[in-house]
């Protein structure tokens, strides 16, 4: 798992590249919460464009994710999902809390 | 007579072999030359099925081993993912949508949900000495390999 990030017009994109399962759950975790935890934006986009494999473990850490800044009122939003993300997010109604933008 | 054909690999139930099962599978299932969605979407049951074992099977730090068939018959692939570990308690609340017995672990408790979409069928079977997972997917093509 790679982890990209810039903050552009108060907007931090992150760009997750590889593969999100149980392994690099908690890198993704750890880094995620990382670049979140600076206050130099007001909105966050998760851009999936390169991630090449995601079962449901990848839910629990975007969920987990949307709690902490919900808390901070920042909402997040998810970018370029594969067709087999796209069917596990519709799955868990994942799209109702984290939006997805084309 | 159908075509068929087996392997049958065993591993150490930690996070790191998840991806080596799902790529073992995969490249086993190319025989059969399924498309690009059939493979994800047998990678991902596959996924969800080893990490199951990864993450409760074995609780203590004493990881056990996890042991992953694949059969293929004519076009239908059936994949079995065993483990030795503590069982599941109650089968029927574990497949449930969102259910998960680690709430403070971030789970989506989405794993079974998951293999059910993914795959045709999935069985469940555990006891006190381990779990079973069965799951069996028909692919749309058929073998191009000669019967033999």
């Amino acid at each position: 798992m790679q982890i990209k990030s810039r903050v552009d017009n108060q907007i931090l994109y992150v760009l997750l590249s590889g593969e999100l399962d149980e392994h690099t759950a908690s890198y993704t975790r750890i880094t995620l919460d990382e670049l979140f935890g600076k206050n130099t934006f007001d909105r966050i986009v998760v851009d999936l464009s390169e991630l090449s494999f995601m079962d449901s473990t990848g839910i629990g850490v975007l969920v987990g994710r949307y709690k902490k800044m919900k808390e901070k009122d920042v909402p997040i939003f998810i970018a370029n999902p594969s067709t087999h993300a796209e069917k596990i997010f519709r799955m868990t109604g994942l799209y109702e809390i984290m939006p997805k933008i084309v | 007579m159908k075509y068929s054909n087996f392997m049958e690999v065993s591993f150490k139930a930690m996070s790191v072999n998840e991806g080596f099962a799902r790529v073992c599978v995969a490249s086993f299932c190319v025989q059969l030359n399924p498309s690009v969605d059939e493979i994800t979407d047998i990678k991902t049951a596959v996924s969800e099925a080893v990490t199951n074992c990864v993450v409760h099977a074995y609780p203590t730090s004493v990881k056990g081993d996890v042991v992953l068939r694949c059969e293929l018959e004519g076009n239908n692939v059936s994949i079995t993912v065993t483990d030795r570990g503590v069982g599941i308690k109650d089968i029927n609340k574990a497949r449930e949508p969102f259910y998960t017995s680690k709430p403070s672990s971030e789970r989506s408790g989405m794993g079974f949900t998951v293999m059910e979409s993914f795959m045709d069928d999935v069985q469940v079977t555990s006891n006190s000495f381990g779990t079973t997972v069965k799951m069996t997917k028909k692919l749309a093509s058929v073998a191009d390999v000669e019967v033999g």
